[in-house]
């Protein structure tokens, strides 16, 4: 009987993940084909005479610009410098963000402290503070970085209150009556029940930082795709600023799937990883 | 009362912290100005009336392109929701555009129609369009059917149906992506002031900026973050008391 079962199981499965694999494949078929007419729209609008290579270069012009810019190498190093920003800038606050979201809920002075300043930051559009970032830091790497900080910070801070203090009192009992010390606590328990919450915190931190850096790198110059980009529209060269738009939008495109590849590989044990239950 | 002193008493102590920090030169004064000089020139500010003026004009840019978004956006949202082929048609572009940063459209813009009024506007038009869009969409998408059946069979016309049913379910979402977009209307304009204008918030930040007055420079910053606030708690008001009916 229990080996009936398990064959029953067995197939069901394989062909829930046989019906995962299709739906996948239409899904990605769809945004190709979504890709693909897009790039033809493009094409041919540009060449219907509506609008001037000016206001919309041809896309073919436009890969042949970011073509010469990634074999004179020009590509690289903005994407690199990027890249380095978004990033340093995005562990940065991922690491403040979910070290101080533990803190404030394991502790009430300092939960008590932080509630009215974060609440009074959330809705302030914290791009503004750059002209005072820019005082204090300077022009540099280093004031980038700290604007995509203050930015990217608190989506995973709130994202990481709401999961650790969501977390089921029997689990935290359960671990403290076998004799869980409060790190271990915190390791072994409320960390792993609340990855998915603060992982969907990174998920909107990390385009946040993205979007930061090429703001921050558009106002302060210093290198990078921003940079790029603002420069183009001022010496009025329109098709690297259309190349500039393709590669943020592709380096963007990329870093969100990464992360999205990188949650289900941390939640194998989730149930929301399974795959979903056709019939 | 009390229990709102305790509440917010950490915020005395930022407040005083910014005061006393650079009075006994912990800090130096030009690059943290005590809280008290900033409040003096932001009511000098105020008097002048070159932050009303300034003011008004950056919130007419934004207001007029959000609207247009929450116009265009709600509408075809909707739209996209309740007629397949328009969803066919436009889905796939929606799910290419959405990720890309928004602040990419400066530039854009920039070009289009160059740094005056009518780029920015397009600016925050663009940047808050997708946001809108989905919230709607993804409101009238889950519309119960048994309310659009029950309504059709009392009589209700095709675009009755769409106006009394459809867009009030999908209000809450809605609600939802305009917050997001209002949020992003304020970064969007401002990134785009500071790079570029001739009056606004964010021309008056570079304004005192290079000229090195830095408690004017701190007065208007700290104008801009508390409009963002304000605007933002009074839209949560607002999107409250329209929704009353649902709780």
């Amino acid at each position: 009987m229990a080996t009936i079962e398990n064959v029953k199981n067995g197939s069901r499965r394989a062909q829930g993940t046989r019906n995962a694999t299709i739906l996948r494949a239409a899904a990605v078929g769809q945004s190709w084909i979504g890709l693909v007419s897009l790039a033809l729209v493009w094409e041919l609008f540009a060449r219907s005479g509506l609008v001037t290579p000016f206001q919309l270069p041809t896309l073919t012009s436009v890969l042949q610009t970011i073509y010469a810019s990634a074999l004179s190498g020009e590509l690289w190093q903005s994407v690199q410098l990027t890249l380095y920003r978004t990033m340093s800038g995005f562990l940065i606050a991922s690491t403040l963000g979910i070290a101080l979201g533990v803190l404030m809920a394991r502790n009430r002075t300092i939960r008590w402290f932080f509630d009215p300043l974060i609440s009074i930051m959330f809705p302030v559009p914290k791009i503004v503070f750059l002209p005072i970032v820019i005082l204090w830091l300077g022009f540099g790497d280093a004031t980038k970085i700290f604007m995509i900080v203050i930015d990217a910070f608190l989506p995973v801070l709130t994202a990481t209150i709401a999961a650790t203090s969501t977390v089921q009192r029997d689990l935290v009992w359960s671990a403290k009556s076998m004799g869980a010390s409060r790190t271990e606590l915190v390791r072994e328990v409320l960390l792993p029940a609340s990855t998915p919450q603060i992982l969907t915190g990174l998920q909107v931190a990390l385009p946040l930082s993205l979007i930061i850096c090429i703001v921050t790198e558009m106002l302060t110059a210093g290198g990078g795709l921003g940079a790029d980009m603002i420069n183009a529209s001022r010496f009025s060269n329109s098709r690297a600023l259309f190349a500039g738009i393709v590669e943020v939008a592709v380096v963007g495109f990329v870093l969100i799937k990464l992360l999205a590849v990188a949650r289900k590989h941390l939640l194998r044990w989730h149930p929301e990883t399974a795959p979903p239950a056709t019939v | 009362m009390r229990h709102a002193i305790i509440h917010y008493f950490p915020l005395l102590i930022v407040a005083l912290l910014w005061e006393i920090t650079p009075r006994l030169g912990i800090v130096s004064a030009n690059i943290l100005p005590p809280l008290s000089a900033v409040a003096v020139s932001w009511a000098q500010l105020l008097g002048e009336g070159e932050l009303v003026s300034n003011g008004l004009a950056s919130l007419i840019r934004a207001g007029a392109g959000l609207a247009f978004a929450i116009l265009f956006g709600g509408t075809l949202g909707i739209l996209m929701a309740w007629w397949r082929p328009l969803n066919a048609a436009l889905g796939p572009l929606v799910q290419i555009f959405y990720p890309i940063p928004k602040s990419a459209l400066i530039p854009v813009t920039a070009i289009w129609l160059g740094f005056g009024d009518a780029s920015k506007i397009l600016l925050v038009f663009m940047g808050c369009l997708l946001p809108i869009m989905l919230g709607a969409f993804n409101g009238a998408r889950s519309t119960e059917s048994a309310l659009v059946w029950s309504a059709r069979s009392m009589g209700a016309s095709k675009f009755g149906v769409l106006r009394d049913v459809v867009a009030q379910s999908a209000l809450p979402e809605l609600l939802n992506g305009i917050r997001t977009a209002l949020a992003l209307s304020f970064v969007l304009l401002v990134a785009g002031e500071l790079i570029s204008a001739s009056n606004g918030l964010g021309y008056l930040i570079g304004l005192y900026g290079s000229a090195g007055a830095n408690d004017a420079m701190y007065a208007v910053i700290v104008s801009v973050a508390a409009l963002g606030f304000l605007f933002d708690r009074l839209f949560q008001t607002f999107s409250q008391r329209v929704l009353a009916w649902q709780q």
